[in-house]
């Protein structure tokens, strides 16, 4: 970097000029904006190595991470030389898709194996992996100024982000709580709302639904008037991934539950409610009427593969499925466009349920505070902004990130109501589930249920009983209900 | 030229003793069994146990509690007859095809001979991936078999998707995988048969049809025995097809026993359940197997004329 461009970024990292201002100073030196944004994190991992901390105490050691196959993973990696330069650690990986991720860590933890120091994870599964003892407790490191670095600035991750990885352990107890463990340190994040054909929904002179009624007449509306399109697409297959996202986000936003949490301790099932029935019916029309034929198959990859094709108008999942469809080879590339979506029409604003990768450390790694060195820097502030601006790297989880003009105006220009959708849905997102053991065995079952809704096996208010009877017994025999 | 003697190296003398011999020649077969026994006494251990990964300050031996616990579960009572339902319609539709196409390629010929090798290609394919291609073709969007389905006048035709068509999706995968595998072994069979009877019987006059029931079916039955015992074994622990293609949905029509495990322990950690499921599996395979076996040897000692 010569002379003249550092003091420009030094500038800007000082805060003593905006982004703005340093893209411009550089563009007349003659540097890109993608370059520009390169000097930036060099500058940005240059100043971490002079806040004083030790960042070289653990060089020479090599951190062995397993990782799912995902942009986040690639972000990472796109800038780890960075790390490796400002810790002389080295960090090697292995890599798997997802279909096969989860079953590879389970292995790898219940094992005891040594092999991964950190690996990626949702906070759902460290509902297993905390309570098994496979994975430590993160507030002994966050908490301990001798082992991380002044800059990491805690706080600055996003609040309902942050205690959707906390827990107590306790069936039933709340995330977040004051007793609770920090059980993994969250990397980013997908809320659920709607993503949908502007194109189309303009073609057919659509508006965006506000509501479940009007999602469930958009979407059939959208099915009638543009041809070889299905309405709607959400997950279907026999999974718990089918609830957590548009399904959980709806529910939730009527104020229900999936459990209730009884002052002896004790879970019940909450869904067979009449808010609740009054859901599950608009839901299974929706499908029933405009959904994907094939829907009980689907899962995140058909839902948004068939946004991107141009198969379905919209979606009620993930935000950053809407996200990578509307880039890259996908035939609908820059029609996307994103709306908050709050199911309950008396609601002041969404509720998305959230899906959060994060970074867990493995109990049996033997190197556990080099193992820290890394997972500090890949969820810091000069990592996220990094990954955001350069790479695929949304939804950072860090506020200071959400308020770079830089990263802002990249979304804004490219995918149209995506910030106002997050800012908007932000303060209520986050894991309405129960935290409790039998997580993936109940939201399965109920996955399954609503397939049998659906298919129309079993009317809403029969199968709604149903699943109450079953979730109560299962609840009963693990000693929680 | 010259002549070198070399001698003859000398031939160690190693010799095992008798007594011991006969334990030096099984140990490679004690080796495996080992390899084999450890795992499924350790599978036994746990499904006498609540053993929950998600819950191990709870986990302790309940002993039967989780068979019990089966006998009152509709989830268990569903995954047996899924899977009963299924083992029983591969193993008849691939049996009566096999036996069929066993039958048109019976005579040596270079035609018969190709096909034969060429019939066998599904049977290369592995399972996983046969179900994703099979998903592909009958994608109710754009699957070519959905379209062929319009043709003939069935609109809207969801195959796995669809509770009532879900089972019939699956068992239609599974024939075309497998079928190659009983029609290799009955063809097998029945060019191994002793040209003699049928020779006698074209002589008589006899007609086809009954050179069929009275002569080929009974001297193929050790065949077709053998074809059955490892289609229903392997059948009735169908896993890659159905998960691949439907994960044992939709609701629960295709929660067969391995996928039912398989959920249990990679998805719920529910060791315990998951463990006595396969024992459960395991102990109708064995069944099984024991009935096939023993009619099978009961066959072969009439054939020898011993019965």
């Amino acid at each position: 970097m010569h002379d003249k461009e550092k003091q420009l970024v030094q500038s800007y990292m000082n805060g003593n000029i905006s982004r703005r201002g340093m893209l411009r100073g550089l563009a007349s030196m003659g540097v890109t904006a993608a370059t520009a944004s390169v000097l930036v994190n060099a500058a940005a991992t240059e100043a971490l190595a002079q806040n004083g901390f030790d960042w070289k105490k653990h060089s020479g050691t090599t951190v062995k991470l397993l990782l799912n196959q995902h942009p986040y993973a690639d972000a990472m990696i796109a800038n780890l030389e960075n790390f490796k330069a400002l810790t002389g650690m080295d960090v090697v990986y292995d890599i798997f898709p997802e279909d096969v991720y989860f079953d590879k860590v389970t292995a790898a933890l219940s094992s005891g194996s040594s092999e991964y120091d950190a690996f990626m994870t949702g906070a759902y599964m460290t509902w297993t992996y905390g309570p098994a003892g496979w994975i430590d407790d993160m507030n002994e490191y966050i908490n301990d100024p001798a082992k991380t670095n002044p800059d990491y600035d805690w706080e600055d991750m996003l609040e309902g982000v942050r205690n959707s990885c906390a827990w107590n352990g306790q069936p039933g107890g709340a995330l977040g709580s004051d007793d609770a463990k920090q059980w993994c340190i969250p990397w980013g994040y997908e809320q659920n709302n709607l993503s949908y054909n502007g194109r189309m929904f303009k073609e057919a002179g659509l508006s965006v639904p506000k509501n479940i009624d009007e999602l469930v007449a958009t979407a059939a509306e959208a099915k009638a008037k543009i041809d070889g399109t299905y309405g709607i697409g959400v997950r279907g297959s026999r999974s718990w991934a089918t609830i957590h996202p548009g399904f959980l986000s709806g529910y939730a936003n009527f104020g229900e539950k999936d459990l209730n949490l009884a002052s002896d301790g004790k879970l019940s099932a909450a869904m067979n409610t009449d808010t609740s029935r009054m859901f599950h019916e608009k839901w299974v029309q929706m499908i029933q009427e405009s959904g994907a034929p094939d829907w009980s198959t689907h899962t995140w990859y058909q839902a948004g593969t068939d946004l991107g094709a141009g198969k379905s108008a919209m979606i009620f999942d993930a935000d950053i499925l809407g996200y990578f469809m509307n880039g890259g080879d996908n035939a609908e590339a820059g029609n996307l466009e994103f709306a908050p979506f709050a199911a309950n029409p008396d609601a002041a604003a969404p509720t998305p349920n959230i899906w959060i990768w994060s970074l867990a450390m493995a109990s049996a790694g033997k190197q556990k505070d080099a193992t820290w060195y890394f997972l500090q820097w890949a969820s810091g502030p000069e990592h996220g902004l990094f990954g955001a601006t350069q790479m695929d790297f949304v939804n950072p989880v860090r506020k200071s990130v959400w308020a770079d003009a830089g990263f802002r105006e990249r979304l804004d220009s490219s995918y149209p109501g995506y910030v106002d959708m997050h800012d908007l849905s932000a303060p209520g997102a986050k894991i309405h589930f129960t935290a409790q053991p039998l997580f993936f065995d109940l939201t399965t079952e109920w996955a399954a249920m609503l397939q049998k809704m659906v298919a129309k096996e079993v009317p809403v208010d029969e199968g709604l009983g149903q699943l109450e009877d079953s979730v109560n017994r299962q609840l009963k025999e693990a000693g929680l209900g | 030229m010259s002549t070198h003697t070399v001698d003859a190296p000398k031939k160690r003398n190693f010799k095992i003793s008798k007594r011991y011999l006969p334990y030096v020649l099984s140990l490679p077969a004690l080796l495996m069994c080992i390899g084999i026994l450890i795992p499924f006494f350790t599978a036994v251990a746990y499904s006498l146990q609540r053993y929950r990964l998600s819950q191990p300050w709870a986990r302790k031996w309940n002993w039967g509690e989780n068979y019990l616990n089966f006998m009152t579960d509709p989830a268990f009572w569903n995954t047996l007859k899924v899977s009963l339902t299924y083992a029983f319609l591969t193993v008849g539709v691939e049996l009566l095809l096999g036996l069929g196409i066993a039958l048109l390629l019976q005579k040596r010929t270079r035609f018969n001979n190709f096909v034969s090798i060429m019939l066998l290609m599904p049977l290369m394919t592995a399972p996983a991936l046969a179900s994703l291609m099979w998903k592909l073709m009958t994608n109710p969007g754009f699957g070519v078999l959905s379209y062929w389905a319009t043709l003939l006048g069935i609109e809207d035709m969801k195959w796995a998707s669809d509770p009532s068509t879900a089972m019939m999706t699956v068992v239609i995968v599974d024939v075309w995988v497998y079928t190659p595998f009983i029609m290799i072994l009955l063809l097998a069979g029945l060019r191994s048969l002793p040209r003699q009877p049928f020779e006698a019987a074209e002589l008589d006059g006899v007609p086809r049809l009954f050179v069929f029931w009275k002569i080929t079916l009974p001297m193929l039955t050790p065949f077709l025995l053998t074809a059955v015992l490892f289609r229903v074994i392997e059948s009735i622990q169908q896993f890659d097809i159905i998960y691949a293609m439907t994960q044992g949905g939709p609701g629960d029509k295709l929660t067969v026993f391995q996928v039912e495990a398989y959920l249990n322990f990679f998805q719920s950690t529910n060791v315990g359940r998951s463990a006595a499921l396969l024992m459960i599996l395991w102990l109708i395979t064995y069944i099984l197997s024991t009935i096939f076996i023993k009619n099978w040897l009961r066959l072969r000692e009439r054939a020898r004329g011993e019965g």
